[in-house]
């Protein structure tokens, strides 16, 4: 018999789920009334980077390892998807599981040396392996080195994750990917793995003394965290038809994957969301009007937006929708 | 004359060149309450490290339910029934206090009903019913030490070391705190306290054991304690010159 | 390989790495201090190149001349972020400091737009300074001399700042750090002294800059691998220890050096990166970190 606050708690979850089926729905809608590739595009690339942000989140949020090198894991299962795809022949559809266990591995491989590092060692770090792999990806020819790969039409078809107008359809695979990870928060949020992890994150000494393994929980949130990461690579190499170490491994595309995530509130369900839908847009208009004509506004625009939702709202855009946030973080002195 | 719970075997332990506890040796039965008290610097919180497991001893043995301990680490420790509170209050700040006892229940109970309800009972125990749903970071000093046992006591622990728990409270927090723990005990908890004050360490005890510069001064119950010039001297070291 | 060519290019990499060791110094100032990893460093130092190229053009005055100038210039730059972005970003309670490393990333991003728009993406370098493309030999060793002024001011600027770490200031910098609400009981203002110690991190990022003008392409892109390469330094030397920065910093130049004669020149940071995961995973801690 679950008492009164049990009972707030179980009621809270599952009206999270309730919500974040609403707005499941809403987004399903959404091409209805939105029309033109444009926009759709720039809904289908902030639906891709929520997925991505919120599976950088569970490592990053939820277990506090502030991880600047996801490219890394975005790479691989890009590569990966689009290697099998070219070269052997497999559908994405089971290519993206293939580069989501490679870079879940990956995973598992980094955080086994780096989880020793404390806060910003371990940032820095994750910074220079990323950096390594996209040295060494420019300079691997069995990957085609720098020129990348181009994945030829095969012709349109669910199972090649191609269509002749992608926008559309890809709204529902990277929709469906981007709640996939929605749902995996929501689980962990509640599961005994998330508890854990959020208290490695608060305190590892308090977190020992109650018997949670440190490491061990940095590795699983790690694996999960990387693998979620490598199938929205694989999804993103499908999308666009190209991939190459610049856009795979790019130390701004892991900033570009956590940055939601931040903006919106860093471990939290609806921050990665809420960020990639403020700051997608905001960065792809920015270049889209100010790009080439007046170089450099839209870096101003981007970069000032940062620095204010930073100091305005430090514990993220959901503090806009839910006060608790706010007060947990300020520090009234 | 049944097993002791604790067997601590010439427990030695040094820092750089501080030595923070030589050749510690006493046992504490199950089901008593032990204090440990000393003054700063006796070695009181280090003792309760090793104990706990966060630091491995140079030398010395610690038997735990006849079990050797020592190395073996503060994670293996809660898992086999040690649990502890902090001197300086650790709590998972970004979590609420309902969610930070969860966290201690978690260790018994695999699925998130059976901890949820085990941390309800502990909350409900340490009297912060009223506060499970308040962010840990928003507590008064004395909730977050009764977060700290709360928490601790979620684990199910057969051993419960208490550091500096009834230190600056009112003397109503403190009475409050004393019954805490005398209905700890009353579940079969052993208990060994560290406190700096004696008074109100010593009402509460069964047994008590004096540290001081590192070592043991003397064990027994409160009143032999109380009474031995050495003890005094130990605290009022100061006051006397040579 | 004639030895000679070897050593030139040792020597070449040590300069260039106590160049990087300033840079890394700033930082690790900064860090050392209040515990903020300054993401803007890489913009700053590009601010002070192109701060020194404008000068240069306007009047004329060589790079070496606007020493103090830029570094003066920087100061005020590291006390006005101090003062505008990171105060504000210290009461916070959680999270704290990934809000300090976006709000410093936000604000290079918007230096980086600026400048763009400001001076375009093109390259601009500075050609007729004093000592451009003038070379010293030295037997069958040859160096450019912008390069040698710059290893000398940069073994300066540490001199200077291991005196610091001496006076009174450079102590209560250090009392600051070690616990900053004890330090306020005693009436030493943590504003104050946060500022300044800003202030001197972006005033030895700003004299790097002004070195690095004299012989380096200037772009807004131009911060970005400098301060890569800082925070390894930082990291590898140890955050918050001067001494490490600057043996970290030798260590990456004559690495990176030496690299760039073994294998292609475009992988040259790769040797860098391995010897800083090698050594991290000895001393998790950097050469010399206490923090």
């Amino acid at each position: 018999m679950v008492g009164r606050a049990g009972r707030a708690l179980l009621s809270r979850r599952r009206r999270e789920l309730f919500f974040g089926v609403i707005v499941l729905a809403l987004l399903a809608a959404l091409p209805l009334g939105v029309h033109g590739a444009y926009l759709r595009g720039l809904i289908v690339l902030a639906l891709l980077y929520a997925g991505l942000s919120q599976a950088w989140n569970i490592l990053g949020g939820y277990c506090g390892q502030i991880s600047l090198g996801h490219a890394l894991y975005f790479g691989i299962g890009a590569y990966t998807s689009a290697l099998l795809f070219t070269r052997v022949g497999i559908s994405p559809l089971i290519g993206m599981f293939a580069g989501g266990l490679l870079s879940g591995l990956s995973a598992l491989l980094v955080g086994i040396p780096c989880f020793r590092l404390s806060g910003h060692y371990y940032a820095i770090a994750t910074i220079v392996i990323g950096m390594m792999a996209a040295l060494l990806a420019s300079n691997w020819d069995f990957i085609n080195a720098a020129q990348g790969i181009t994945i030829p039409f095969h012709g349109e078809a669910w199972q090649n994750l191609q269509f002749r107008t992608a926008v559309l359809p890809f709204h529902y695979v990277m929709l469906v990917y981007a709640a996939l990870m929605w749902l995996i928060a929501w689980v962990i949020e509640g599961s005994r793995w998330g508890f854990h992890w959020r208290a490695v994150k608060d305190d590892v000494t308090a977190a020992r003394s109650l018997g949670v393994s440190i490491y061990p929980s940095k590795l699983a949130a790690a694996a999960i965290s990387g693998a979620a990461t490598g199938i929205g690579g694989a999804l993103y190499a499908q999308y666009v038809g190209f991939i190459d170490p610049e856009s795979a491994f790019d130390l701004s595309l892991s900033v570009l994957i956590a940055l939601p995530a931040v903006v919106g509130g860093i471990g939290t369900l609806w921050g990665p969301l809420l960020g990639a839908a403020v700051l997608i847009p905001v960065q792809q208009l920015s270049v889209a009007w100010f790009g080439s004509a007046a170089g450099g506004i839209d870096l101003m625009v981007y970069g000032a937006l940062i620095m204010v939702l930073a100091l305005s709202r430090p514990e993220g855009l959901v503090s806009f929708f839910h006060t608790r946030a706010r007060q947990e973080v300020i520090d009234h002195g | 004359m049944a097993e002791p719970l604790l067997r601590i075997r010439e427990i030695s332990k040094s820092f750089g060149s501080v030595a923070a506890n030589v050749d510690i040796s006493f046992d504490v039965a199950e089901g008593e309450i032990l204090g440990l008290i000393g003054p700063n610097g006796a070695g009181k919180s280090s003792l309760f490290n090793i104990i706990a497991g966060e630091i491995v001893p140079d030398r010395g043995e610690i038997l735990f339910a006849g079990q050797r301990i020592s190395g073996i680490g503060a994670v293996a420790c809660a898992k086999l029934g040690i649990g502890r509170t902090f001197q300086v209050v650790r709590s998972f700040d970004s979590m609420t206090v309902l969610e930070n006892v969860m966290v201690g229940a978690f260790l018994r109970a695999r699925r998130t009903r059976a901890a949820l309800r085990r941390a309800e009972e502990v909350i409900a125990l340490c009297g912060l019913a009223g506060r499970s749903d308040t962010a840990a970071h928003r507590l008064s000093p004395p909730e977050k030490r009764r977060l700290e046992i709360a928490r601790a006591l979620a684990t199910e622990p057969r051993l419960l070391l208490l550091d500096e728990v009834l230190t600056g409270l009112t003397p109503t927090e403190a009475r409050e705190g004393m019954q805490l723990v005398r209905g700890l005990r009353a579940q079969g908890i052993t208990i060994i306290m560290v406190e700096h004050v004696m008074e109100v360490l010593l009402p509460l005890v069964d047994r008590a054991v004096v540290l001081n510069l590192g070592r043991k001064l003397m064990e027994g119950v409160p009143a032999e304690i109380v009474r031995h010039p050495e003890v005094i001297r130990a605290y009022l070291g100061d006051r006397y010159s040579g | 390989m004639s030895p000679a060519l070897i050593l030139q290019v040792a020597i070449g990499g040590v300069l260039m790495g106590l160049l990087y060791a300033v840079v890394a110094a700033g930082l690790t100032l900064i860090f050392g201090l209040m515990n903020v990893v300054n993401f803007a460093h890489g913009a700053l130092l590009m601010a002070a190149m192109y701060a020194t190229w404008l000068i240069h053009r306007s009047t004329g005055l060589d790079p070496l001349l606007q020493l103090p100038l830029v570094a003066a210039l920087l100061f005020g730059t590291g006390v006005a972020i101090y003062r505008g972005l990171i105060a504000r970003t210290l009461q916070i309670r959680v999270n704290g400091a990934m809000v300090q490393i976006f709000a410093t990333f936000g604000l290079s991003i918007f230096l980086v737009g600026l400048a763009q728009l400001v001076f375009g993406s093109d390259f601009q370098s500075i050609n007729a300074s004093f000592l451009g493309g003038r070379t010293l030999a030295l037997g069958a060793i040859v160096l450019p001399l912008p390069l040698i002024a710059s290893g000398v001011v940069s073994l300066l600027v540490f001199l200077a700042l291991f005196r610091l770490s001496r006076t009174e200031f450079g102590r209560a910098l250090e009392a600051t750090r070690e616990d900053f609400e004890a330090v306020a009981l005693i009436g030493v203002d943590r504003d104050r002294i946060f500022g300044i110690g800003w202030g001197i991190g972006a005033a030895a990022v700003g004299i790097a800059g002004v070195l690095l003008a004299n012989f380096y392409y200037i772009s807004p892109d131009v911060g970005t691998n400098f301060a890569l390469i800082a925070y390894v330094a930082v990291a590898l030397g140890g955050f918050g220890s001067i001494l490490g920065a600057l043996i970290a910093g030798l260590v990456i130049g004559l690495t990176e050096a030496l690299t760039a004669l073994v294998v292609d020149p475009s992988l040259k940071q790769i040797g860098i990166f391995l010897i800083y995961l090698a050594v991290l995973m000895f001393r998790p801690r950097g050469l010399f970190g206490k923090l």
